[in-house]
């Protein structure tokens, strides 16, 4: 391995560019356009660099790997950084969808474009921080600090109820984050270190595990957001520009699915296994009960909302399923939800700049002037129901099932997700996509830019490559999974526990 | 060769998808206020609106000025032959696998990993058997037909090489379902067909029937799906593994097992076989699940007689006939399969028996001939099942093609009571109308195996529910025998409102009723041809004498299983019994259209509660939407406004923001410059947070 630091460089890098781009100190035209061509700039450079991160990663080593530890704050915290299976997935992904976003706000962020930049610059330096922090209070500075530029992209650059919105956001945010603070402080009096790559390893006592797992719970609750701490999530999600819906549906919703996989399972394993049932219920309730409310939304962006919350129904069952196809489902749900949803968001942005309203009665016969558009938002809506074939599929498939490992009542309640998802995207496509063109405002309405195609088009392509071969993602994380559900059953025996939800029932072997 | 089947057809639905998508884009009207953007885009659907058969899903753009798609005539070359090479292929290895020697086991071959997820491990693979070469050949024949057909009958539709494209998908996902190894690569091709005949029901997406149909039968098939995708877990939870080979190499050691699902223990293999057999409800437009077959009649006529007779909706059959060696093991499940096979066998008929629209009637005709492949399967004679599924997808396809040249020739009228002596004008679509006529009516010789292709693969059936052992199979074969003379009388009456008697039609209609051309003409010849012969040449292989070498390990019987064996044994006269009622219905159908025409119309008035009931299909649609989908618009409804608004929000964030938004109202006026003093705030606060933590963790 080089001596290069390279998971810090990642993170770091957009910072890099924020220094740029403070130094552009004109107003004009062209010093707008060169915030954006550094920001894009830099944003690519980021992804370059952590296909090194990818690179240098090892899928058979199920540890922590680039490690890189530096003391900071004495005995209290270090820098630590690191990536195993599961985070390295998260970094990509992040650093992947970063310039799409930057694309998608070429032209419909005019005003404050400076800030905007720089807002979402730090907020690709604290996402990736999320997921290669690999010490307590970084994690935790890194994931409360991502509230901030998203509170700011909402409250600045949403639509008329941006502060509603953004004040709901970081009202449900914030709550669930102070008592995760008070847990990780407790965590560090208990295990005197706040080195997650020793806490991974050594779960809390059982005394204490059941608090500890209610206050993680609490934030990663209302970050994934679970029923029925969900209600931000739709209006967040309609009040932000393009940009900023993409990036909450694709990453930072994935930060509560990545936390209960880094924290609540390794390191509160017996409590993990007792409220494992109380969390089948909440996402079996969020399945039905979101693909219920999906079906009757007449915002396109309220309807993608609660279908998020949906599938992250399915993420939250698999992981609590305990069992090697519902976490790599779940993992793989995550990941492929953060293109799927990505894009559809980016597909939403695309006719919202045209016609600036989300109205599905808006709209209509789309396909008549925009062929290209309804062929990707197809594809797009297909993958968002789980048709083999897209990578939608490969996750509710896999986590499902593993619930049908763990519970059969779970599995068939939330299996008739798959009929409702079907009923709401597909009734949303006919109302916005199909149908004659007989709207008037609609009749001068063009089909996809050059620039637009280089957003949608690759995240398509990657939404069928990953559908029909979802290998690369699944032996990334494959043996992370097993030492994650090695340790947890070993830690579950060893208390004592019978390890009711885990252990496939395989009658003939 | 098997790669080059299966993958053709993919590669023509690229390419025809492309050529589609780049002239869609060339071509789209110029926006607002162009000189030719009202005929262009939306001229159409309006004339569609205004004509008085619309509501009868009226089969073509013919008002259209819209000019062709650029490069039309180049994908519907590219697709139709890549079609007719993977069809002949698959008729190479037909006889290859099932008349040839050194098959005996099933062969597979891989193509790639799909998912290996700790002990699921899934292969994108192909299994060849005699099963799967018979499926090849159904489908890649009647596929490539109707390819040929649609260059006549899509002539004058504008979007041809989306239809095409269509087409082509559809095909590759058939026939992935078919040479699928294991059942998740299965259900990738009952997923994708699915989607294929969702687009291409809704190929007239102006049409708000068209879209409203092609979702309902995405969603109904959907609810099957979700029985489909809980069996492939109980199988995977049982078995360890979800490939074939593995499955039936471990049936006996899972026979007797139980099975915890949902509020109980059951026998394992019956639980599974029953939600297998949900899914084949949806596919196979089985009683209950059938509501969005007939609808689906709203895609044009080639799809019709393509997917939703010859092929997709056979797709169920052909899951139970490949799943036989775990059927087979459950009585249970065999005797519901039995039931619902019968039932809808029944029904279908009734309803068939009073429709006006042409291609509604073969629709149900379909939906009933499903249901015989049910018994057959259900009683244990998979061999019958299949073959019959092998016979209807000529003599169904047959009438589908037929009726599009009827509707072709009739200036797009589906409407048979504006039909009429039809005969003289369009011979040969009439010869081939009647061959299939014959073919399902099951015209031949009771007691030998001389008859058209329906007589010999459903009196298979029957004789099968005849000697059948489980509690239905007498309840089925009544149903079988009674429904025979109502597919008889229907389709006759078909036949006789559409080519007899005087024209109904307006007279400049059917003045200018037109034979269709050759390329329409020359599938209808071929697949007469297979309409009256495939029974009488494949007999003796799928269910005679050579059944045994024919199918080699590809359908299972088990020890006990004889049925095929016993029906041959049947008394004369329940050999008979079909052939006296197709007469019996013949001869009311004749009396009804021809010798008296009045009569139908007295019967209507005098019985119109049973007549309305039929009409109204049992009033199947009409129930659902009060059951399930009002319901379900509702509690979403209620779910959004009381339970996010008044609830969640209500107790959550809303009470706690508008006391914060109290107070800082009157701290400072809300104003976007202001956003930032929050986020100054908030590092403030963060930072105060470290701070304490760590003068209180350093400690």
């Amino acid at each position: 391995m080089s001596g290069l630091p390279l998971l810090s460089l990642t993170t770091f890098l957009p910072l890099a560019g924020v220094l740029f781009i403070l130094m552009i100190r004109a107003q004009d035209e062209a010093a707008i356009l060169n915030i954006r061509r550094v920001a894009l700039i830099t944003t690519v450079v980021t992804f370059l660099v952590s296909i090194g991160v990818w690179t240098g990663f090892d899928p058979k080593n199920p540890g922590f790997q680039l490690q890189e530890s530096h003391d900071w704050m004495g005995a209290f915290f270090a820098y630590r950084m690191g990536v195993d299976g599961i985070s390295v997935l998260f970094v990509l992904l992040t650093t992947f969808l970063m310039p799409f976003c930057i694309l998608a706000s070429w032209e419909s962020v005019q005003s404050r474009v400076k800030e905007y930049m720089i807002a979402f610059l730090v907020l690709e330096t604290l996402m990736i921080g999320v997921f290669s922090a690999t010490d307590l209070v970084l994690f935790y500075v890194f994931f409360e600090a991502g509230l901030i530029p998203m509170f700011l992209i909402i409250g600045v650059w949403g639509g008329k109820r941006r502060v509603y919105a953004s004040y709901k956001f970081f009202l449900y945010t914030l709550t669930g984050s102070v008592l995760m603070m008070i847990a990780i402080m407790a965590m560090y009096w208990s295990a005197g270190t706040t080195d997650i790559t020793v806490l991974v390893n050594k779960p809390f006592p059982v005394s204490m595990q059941t608090w500890l797992w209610v206050a993680f719970f609490a934030s990663f609750a209302v970050k994934m957001p679970m029923w029925p701490v969900h209600t931000w999530l739709p209006d967040a999600h309609v009040e932000a520009p393009t940009a900023g819906s993409v990036l909450l549906a694709a990453i930072l919703l994935k930060m509560g699915g990545y936390g209960f996989l880094r924290f609540s399972l390794p390191m509160f394993p017996s409590a993990s296994a007792d409220l494992a049932p109380f969390i089948f219920t909440l996402s079996v309730v969020a399945i039905i009960y979101t693909s219920l409310v999906a079906l009757v939304q007449e915002d396109i962006k309220k309807l993608i909302a609660y279908s998020s919350v949906a599938h992250m129904g399915y993420v939250t069952m698999g992981i609590f399923t305990m069992n090697v196809q519902g976490i790599q489902g779940a993992i793989f749900q995550m990941f492929s939800h953060g293109l799927v949803s990505g894009a559809l968001f980016l597909c939403v942005g695309v006719v919202y700049d045209r016609m600036h309203t989300r109205d599905i009665d808006a709209y209509g016969g789309l396909v008549n002037r925009m062929p290209v558009y309804a062929t990707i938002f197809l594809i797009l809506t297909m993958a968002n129901v789980g048709l083999p074939g897209t990578s939608g599929f490969v996750g509710e498939f896999l986590t499902l099932a593993g619930a049908f490992q763990a519970n059969t009542w779970v599995a068939a309640f939330a299996t008739t997700g798959v009929i409702l998802s079907a009923a709401y995207a597909l009734w949303l496509f006919r109302r916005v996509v199909w149908g004659a063109l007989t709207k008037a405002s609609l009749k001068s309405i063009v089909d996809l830019s050059t620039r637009e195609m280089v957003i949608l088009v690759p995240l398509v392509v990657l939404v069928i490559v990953f559908g029909v071969y979802p290998q690369p993602v699944l032996n990334a994380c494959a043996a992370s999974v097993d030492a994650l559900i090695h340790n947890y059953q070993a830690a579950i025996s060893a208390a004592g526990q019978t390890a009711s939800s885990a252990a496939p029932a395989l009658l003939i072997r | 060769m098997y790669s080059l089947i299966v993958f053709l057809p993919l590669i023509g639905f690229l390419i025809a998808g492309a050529i589609s998508l780049f002239g869609a884009a060339a071509t789209v009207p110029a926006p607002v206020g162009g000189h030719d953007a009202h005929g262009h885009g939306d001229h159409a659907p309006a004339d569609h609106g205004h004509d008085s058969h619309d509501d009868h899903g009226d089969d073509h753009h013919h008002h259209a000025v819209e000019p062709a798609a650029p490069g039309s005539r180049l994908a519907e070359l590219v697709t139709t032959g890549l079609l007719f090479v993977s069809a002949i292929l698959s008729w190479v290895a037909f006889l290859q696998v099932g008349f040839g020697e050194g098959h005996e086991a099933a062969q597979s071959i891989k193509v790639l990993d799909f998912i290996t997820s700790g002990t699921l491990s899934v292969d994108w693979s192909f299994r060849v058997d005699t099963l799967t070469v018979m499926m090849l050949v159904v489908v890649n024949t009647v596929s490539s037909l109707v390819h040929l057909y649609s260059i006549g009958y899509m002539n004058e539709d504008p979007s041809r090489p989306r239809f095409f494209a269509y087409l082509s998908l559809f095909t590759f996902a058939m026939l992935m379902l078919v040479t699928s190894n294991n059942l998740v690569q299965m259900f990738f091709g009952w997923e994708g067909v699915g989607l294929a005949s969702y687009l291409l029901i809704g190929f007239w997406y102006k049409k708000p029937s068209a879209s409203a149909a092609a979702i309902k039968a995405f969603v109904v098939n959907r609810v099957g799906d979700f029985g489909f995708a809980l069996g492939i877990f109980g199988i995977f939870v049982m078995f360890g593994t979800i490939s074939f080979d593995q499955i039936f190499a471990n049936t006996a050691a899972a026979e007797g097992k139980t099975l915890h699902f949902l509020w109980g223990q059951w026998d394992a293999i019956t639980v599974i076989c029953l939600l297998l057999f949900m899914g084949a409800c949806g596919k196979s437009a089985q009683f209950l699940l059938h509501t969005w077959l007939p609808d689906a009649m709203e895609g044009p006529t080639p799809v019709s007689a393509l997917i939703h007779a010859a092929t997709m909706v056979t797709a169920g059959v052909f899951m139970v006939a490949r799943m036989s060696p775990l059927f087979d093991l459950s009585h249970t499940a065999l005797t519901v399969v039995t039931l619902v096979g019968a039932m809808t066998a029944f029904f279908a008929a009734t309803v068939g028996l009073v429709q006006n629209d042409i291609k509604r009637v073969i629709a149900y005709s379909t939906c009933s001939q499903l249901g015989y492949m049910f018994v057959a399967l259900g009683v244990g004679a998979y061999g019958a099942g299949v073959f019959h599924l092998f016979t209807h997808a000529f003599f169904k396809a047959l009438l589908f093609l037929g009726a599009g040249s009827v509707i072709h020739a009739s200036h797009h009228e589906q409407d048979m009571r504006n039909m009429g002596g039809l005969r003289s004008k369009i011979p040969l679509t009439f010869w081939a109308m009647t061959l299939g006529t014959l073919a399902i009516t099951g015209v031949g010789i009771p007691g030998t195996e001389i008859g058209f292709a329906g007589f010999l693969s459903k009196d298979a059936i029957i004789e099968s529910a005849y000697a059948g052992e489980n509690a239905f199979s007498g309840l089925a074969f009544a149903l079988l025998v009674f429904a025979a003379s109502l597919t008889s009388f229907y389709s006759w009456r078909l036949v006789f409102l559409t080519f007899f008697g005087q024209s109904r039609a307006e007279k400049s209609v059917y003045d200018h009723a037109h034979e269709s051309p050759a390329v329409m003409l020359i599938p209808l010849a071929v697949l007469s041809l297979g309409a009256v012969l495939a029974g009488m040449v494949f007999y003796g292989h799928f269910v005679g004498e050579e059944q045994a070498e024919f199918w080699k390990t590809a359908l299972f019987y088990g020890a006990d299983n004889h049925i095929l064996h016993e029906a041959h044994l049947v008394p004369f006269l329940v050999k008979a019994s079909p052939f006296v009622a197709m007469v019996v219905g013949f001869l009311v159908a004749y009396w009804f259209y021809i010798v008296d025409p009045s009569r139908p119309k007295a019967l209507a008035t005098q019985y119109q509660g049973l007549y309305k009931f039929l009409l109204n299909k049992w009033y199947f649609d009409e129930f659902y939407d009060l059951i399930f989908v009002r319901p379900a618009l509702a509690i979403g409804r209620l779910f959004w406004k009381q339970g996010d608004g008044t609830i969640i929000d209500g107790f959550g964030p809303n009470g706690v923001a508008a006391r914060v938004q109290d107070v800082t109202a009157r701290v400072v006026r809300l104003q976007t410059g202001y956003l930032y003093h929050y986020a100054f705030a908030m590092v403030i606060g963060v930072a105060a947070l470290i701070t304490y933590a760590m003068f209180a963790g350093g400690h």
